[in-house]
């Protein structure tokens, strides 16, 4: 049994890691609320140009034919795996979900895979498996810009052109609830145009469209700039998610380091009246001893 | 029917107004204005400064390039990056400017090969360009000299 000096040890070390899980939870929730609105307000911008892609794609290409190299599908010799994780961890299990399914879905692929790291926790899963990790983006900080995505969807595009990379897929946690993050693996390239939504009525796109300068230079501006909001999405689901599972998870720390102090402060208590009782019977045996 | 124009970036929906009567942007085949009724239109953009005018009132937004699509009067503007005029940060445009021209002076000076020249004119440009926008807000909208 542990001595009273042990226990009152004990319970000031485990309200002080409370007040840190604490300060951690605040400091994710706030960070989660401008992490979360920033994702949703890239949604109109992503949807927008998904439309557009649809449109185009239903209406001007030939899928024999394909108009543009990014939609060109070839033999696989080599996957490319964009792994989007976040830097740090105390997030639960939101690390681990993420590398075991692109752990997963490497040692699934026929042909060898190389990755490119967004990430740190990402990075060095892949380094410790000892799978091939040619490139890596670490510390885009809470808030990633539109700017800081631009060097990763070039360096993809780039290779997937010059060929180092015949099919790429990306891996990242969709952001579904506060309480709920799901670790997802898409094609990103070659691209698969998304299926156009047509309204009853709506005329089919290209037809009636004027396009400035051709139909092909706008369809080379726009596919690019499709993969690289596709990769800002992810990243921001990611920044979303990583706030939200860190906020949950220093709850529940702080929650669990609460029982833990309420459950030790009650062996305390009865240690130190069990104590005094003790010392009470000894002074009262001491005393009639010496009456007696 | 006059137009409704949306104008988008990846970060954030910048602006959606109304009752547009005209938008002037900055075409890949030159400046460009777009009044209702306008024919279904898919371009790309030039960094430029995009105009809307609504009931005799002009407001200026800078577009660093992007997409325009007009169809049924309803214009989207999917832009790399844009401001309003009165959002630009006229400090910020000033030491961008200061830092592409910093630049190309190395590369032309010492023929510094870290340089990247194409990057830094690009950056020169849009600083130029919002600098530029912010300049003409300034005059139109108010008649006594700035401080």
């Amino acid at each position: 049994m542990a001595t009273i000096r042990q226990l009152r040890r004990r319970i000031q070390s485990v309200k002080n890691t409370a007040k840190i899980t604490n300060a951690l939870q605040l400091v994710a929730a706030s960070k989660m609320r401008r992490a979360q609105d920033r994702a949703v307000q890239a949604k109109p911008y992503s949807e927008k140009l998904r439309a557009v892609i649809a449109g185009l794609a239903a209406a001007t290409l030939d899928p024999e034919k394909p108009a543009h190299p990014l939609l060109v599908s070839r033999e696989v010799q080599t996957v490319g795996l964009l792994h989007i994780t976040p830097d740090r961890g105390l997030c639960g299990g939101l690390n681990s979900n993420l590398n075991r399914s692109a752990g997963t879905f490497v040692a699934t692929q026929r042909e060898p895979v190389e990755v490119v790291a967004v990430g740190k926790k990402g990075r060095d899963f892949f380094i410790r498996a000892r799978v091939n990790v040619v490139a890596e983006f670490t510390d885009l900080g809470d808030y990633p810009a539109a700017a800081q995505v631009a060097p990763i969807a070039r360096l993809i595009i780039d290779d997937y052109l010059a060929g180092v990379f015949d099919r790429v897929y990306v891996s990242y946690p969709e952001f579904v609830s506060t309480a709920t993050q799901r670790p997802v693996i898409r094609q990103l390239l070659p691209i698969e145009p998304p299926k156009a939504e047509t309204l009853p009525g709506e005329s089919t796109f290209a037809q009636d469209y004027i396009f400035e300068p051709s139909p092909k230079d706008v369809l080379a501006e726009l596919l690019p700039r499709y993969v690289e909001t596709q990769i800002y999405e992810a990243i921001l689901q990611n920044a979303a998610s990583f706030q939200s599972a860190q906020m949950v998870a220093m709850k529940n720390a702080t929650d669990n380091a609460n029982e833990i102090t309420r459950e030790l402060t009650l062996t305390y208590n009865k240690a130190r009246q069990e104590q005094i009782t003790k010392e009470l019977l000894d002074i009262v045996g001491g005393a009639s001893a010496l009456e007696g | 029917m006059p137009l409704t124009v949306e104008l988008i970036t990846a970060e954030r929906v910048v602006r959606v107004e109304q009752g547009v009567d005209a938008l002037i942007v900055p075409g890949a085949e030159g400046q460009l204005a777009i009044y209702p009724k306008h024919a279904a239109l898919m371009t790309t953009l030039e960094p430029g400064e995009m105009v809307i005018r609504r009931a005799g009132q002009e407001e200026a937004f800078v577009v660093t390039g992007g997409f325009l699509e007009v169809k049924n009067d309803h214009v989207t503007v999917l832009a790399d990056a844009s401001e309003a005029a009165e959002e630009i940060d006229i400090a910020r445009a000033e030491e961008a400017r200061r830092r592409a021209e910093e630049r190309i002076r190395r590369y032309r000076e010492q023929a510094d090969r870290d340089v990247d020249l194409a990057r830094a004119q690009a950056a020169l440009q849009r600083a130029l360009l919002r600098l530029r926008v912010a300049e003409q807000r300034r005059r139109r909208t108010t008649g006594r000299p700035q401080v």
